[in-house]
C-alpha cells in the first residue's frame, strides 16, 4: 500500500498519526510545498505579536516524519493529478505515483486583484513565511501604521498581533460589522469597543480600493468611500479560499470545497481530502460545507488516513468553532451562535459595559449554537450538548448560568460524561 | 490504562480532592507552604461540583479519542508515550483556549498562575495513584484499569 500525501499541516498530520496507530506496512510519502518544518498556521498571531519565538511555531519534533516512518519531498509543489494512472505530476518534474491519495492542501488567502500587490509592506496573513515577513518589517522599524483588510478571524488575530507590537492599526470590513459570521451584532459590538478602546480604528462597510506606493513601499491606500489612509503595511485578512483546482482539473467532484463523504473520500475512490481543501459535513446546518478551522482539518485528516489503511472509520460531521481573544479578553463562538429568526429561541445574558455576554441559541429541543464574551469556562459543555444533540428542553435556565457545569446539563448526558468511557456516542 | 473513576453516590462534597491536588501541582509540596505562600499562582485540576445533595468531583476523562488533542494547534495537548495519559506540556501551551472550547467535560482551566496557559489533570505522572484519589476518604474517586 502506497499512500501519498500533499501538504503538511493539521490533516497531513493527522492521517499520518492515524496511519502509524494501525499500520507499520503502508509506504506513506508526503509533498508539501513549504517544509521541512511542520508548523502550526493558527499561532502565527501569537509569533507577530510576540508572545512566542519562531521555535515555538513547530507543531510536532523535527523528527515526527522520521519516527512516522515518512518518505519527504519539501519545496515540490504539486501540479497535477492522473486518476486513471494514480499518479501525481510535481512542478519539478517528477511523477510519483499512489494506491490512495491524500489532497491536504488547504486554502490560500483571497487577496483582491489590484495594482501595488508586490510593493513591499504589502502581505497576507497565512503561513510562517508572513508571519517572519510581518515581524522582520516591525523589527526594522518600517512600521508605525497598519491597515488590516478583513473583520474576520484573520483579520481580528493579525490586527491583535499588530497592536501588541505596538502598531497603530486600521482595520476594514466590507460586511456592516466585524465578525458577522460568528457573533451575532451585540458580540461584534463588544469586540469592536474591546479593539477602539485599545486604539484600532475599525472601518465597516468599506475595503481598500487603492494601493498608494511610496517608492519600493506602500505609502498607503484608498477606501471605497474615497477616504485616503497612509500606512506602511497591509495586511489582506480577508479569508481563505479551497486550493480545489488540483482536484477538479483530475475529474474529482468539487463543489466550493472538495466534496467529500463521511468517509472523507472524493468523488474518485482512491482520492481523499481533509481540512480547509474539504467541503465535509457539518452536523449543525446538516449539510456540507467548507468550515477551515485546526480541529477540523487534524479529525477529517486522522479518519483519512484510517480510511486509506481499510479502518472503517466514519466522520460524525464538524462543528464551526473557534476561539479569539481581543485585548485580553476572550470570545468563543460555536456552531449556530448568531442565528436569529424564525425557528430558534434565543437566550442571552449581556454586560456589555464589562465585555460579558452569552448567547445560547435553540431550534426546537437542542442547542445550536453559543456566543461567549469574557467568561468562556467550560465553553466545551455546550460543544458537546451540540455534537450529541442532547434536548435541553428542560435545562435552559441553568445552561444560561455563568456557573456553567456539568450540574446543568440533562442528568443522563452527564452520566454519560462524568462516566467517560466512549464519550464518542 | 488506569483511569480515575467517579463515584457520585459517594461524594460527601468535603472538596479533600480539590485541596489534595492543589498540593500535588505545587512546588513545596506542602500544605501548608502550598495554602499560605503559592495560592495565587497554583490551582486544582479537580473541581466539586455540588447541588443539593447530588455532588461529584470532576477532572478530564482521559477520553479515548480526546477533542482536546485534535483541536490544539501548539501541540501542547499530547497522550504521554510513557504513560498514556493526556497531558498539557504548559511551555509549549499558548492560551487559545481550543481545548476549552472542546472538552465535553469543562475539565479544561484557564490557569490562574499568571501565565496564559491551559490547565488540566494529568493523572499525577509521576506518583502511583493521582492526589485526589489517594486523599478520598470515601472511595468517591478511584483509580482502575477501565477498557
Amino acid at each position: 500500500m502506497k499512500i501519498t500525501i500533499v501538504g503538511n499541516s493539521a490533516a497531513a498530520v493527522g492521517a499520518i498519526e492515524a496511519i502509524r496507530e494501525l499500520d507499520q506496512e503502508a509506504t506513506i510519502q508526503v509533498v508539501t510545498a513549504e517544509g521541512p518544518a511542520i508548523y502550526s498556521r493558527p499561532l502565527i498571531s501569537h509569533y507577530v505579536g510576540g508572545e512566542i519565538d519562531e521555535g515555538h511555531l513547530a507543531y510536532r519534533p523535527p523528527t515526527f516524519y522520521e519516527t512516522h516512518q515518512v518518505e519527504t519531498l519539501f519545496d515540490e509543489v504539486v501540479t497535477a493529478i492522473d486518476a486513471q494512472a494514480h499518479t501525481v505530476a510535481t512542478a519539478k518534474g517528477r511523477t510519483l505515483d499512489y494506491d490512495k491519495l491524500l489532497l491536504a492542501i488547504g486554502g490560500s488567502p483571497i487577496v483582491p486583484p489590484m495594482a501595488g500587490l508586490d510593493l513591499a509592506g504589502v502581505t497576507t496573513f497565512a503561513t510562517w513565511a508572513d508571519a517572519a515577513a510581518i515581524d522582520h518589517e516591525i523589527d526594522a522599524g518600517h512600521v508605525s501604521q497598519a491597515v488590516v483588510v478583513g473583520g474576520g478571524m484573520i483579520g481580528i488575530k493579525a490586527t491583535d498581533a499588530l497592536l501588541k507590537r505596538g502598531v497603530q492599526v486600521t482595520m476594514v470590513e466590507l460586511a456592516p460589522r466585524i465578525l458577522i459570521r460568528a457573533l451575532d451584532e451585540l458580540g461584534a459590538e463588544m469586540m469592536t469597543d474591546l479593539f477602539e478602546r485599545a486604539g484600532v480604528r475599525v472601518l465597516t462597510e468599506n475595503t481598500v480600493a487603492e494601493i498608494i506606493p511610496d517608492g519600493e513601499r506602500i505609502g498607503g491606500v484608498v477606501l471605497k468611500d474615497g477616504q485616503r489612509l497612509d500606512c506602511d503595511l497591509l495586511v489582506f485578512g480577508i479569508g481563505v479560499r479551497p486550493n480545489v483546482a488540483l482536484a477538479r482539473d483530475a475529474g474529482v467532484k468539487v463543489d466550493r470545497g472538495v466534496v467529500v463523504d463521511r468517509a472523507m473520500r472524493t468523488s474518485d475512490p482512491d482520492i481523499y481530502a481533509a481540512g480547509d481543501v474539504a467541503e465535509a459535513y457539518d452536523l449543525v446546518v446538516d449539510l456540507n460545507r467548507t468550515v477551515a478551522i485546526w480541529p477540523n482539518a487534524y479529525r477529517q485528516g486522522a479518519i483519512a488516513g484510517a480510511q486509506m489503511v481499510g479502518q472503517p472509520r466514519q466522520d460524525q460531521g464538524g462543528i464551526a468553532m473557534n476561539a479569539i481573544e481581543v485585548a485580553g479578553v476572550p470570545c468563543v463562538a460555536i456552531g449556530e451562535g448568531n442565528a436569529e429568526g424564525d425557528g430558534y429561541t434565543v437566550m442571552t445574558r449581556a454586560q456589555p459595559e464589562r465585555h460579558q455576554y452569552r448567547r445560547l441559541v435553540l431550534e426546537g429541543n437542542r442547542l445550536v449554537g453559543v456566543i461567549l464574551v469574557g467568561n468562556i469556562s467550560r465553553a466545551g459543555i455546550y460543544t458537546g450538548l451540540i455534537r450529541h444533540r442532547v434536548d435541553v428542553s428542560a435545562h435552559r435556565d441553568s445552561l444560561l448560568s455563568d456557573r456553567l457545569s456539568l450540574l446543568s446539563v440533562p442528568e443522563d448526558y452527564r452520566k454519560h460524561v462524568v462516566r467517560g468511557q466512549g464519550i464518542e456516542v | 490504562m488506569k483511569r480515575i473513576v467517579i463515584h457520585e453516590e459517594y461524594c460527601i462534597a468535603c472538596r479533600l480532592c480539590e485541596v489534595h491536588c492543589l498540593v500535588a501541582h505545587s512546588s513545596s509540596r506542602d500544605i501548608v507552604k502550598a495554602y499560605r505562600h503559592e495560592r495565587d499562582t497554583i490551582m486544582s485540576r479537580v473541581v466539586v461540583e455540588e447541588s443539593g445533595p447530588l455532588s461529584f468531583a470532576m477532572q478530564c476523562r482521559q477520553c479515548e479519542d480526546p477533542r482536546c488533542l485534535e483541536a490544539c494547534p501548539s501541540g501542547a495537548m499530547h497522550r504521554d508515550p510513557r504513560t498514556g495519559a493526556i497531558t498539557c506540556d504548559e511551555s509549549r501551551c499558548v492560551g487559545c483556549w481550543m481545548c476549552i472550547m472542546v472538552c465535553p467535560a469543562g475539565a479544561v482551566q484557564q490557569s490562574t498562575s499568571g501565565h496564559r496557559i491551559a490547565s488540566k489533570c494529568d493523572l499525577c505522572q509521576d506518583a502511583d495513584m493521582p492526589a485526589c484519589v489517594a486523599h478520598c476518604p470515601n472511595e468517591a474517586l478511584t483509580y482502575e484499569e477501565v477498557s
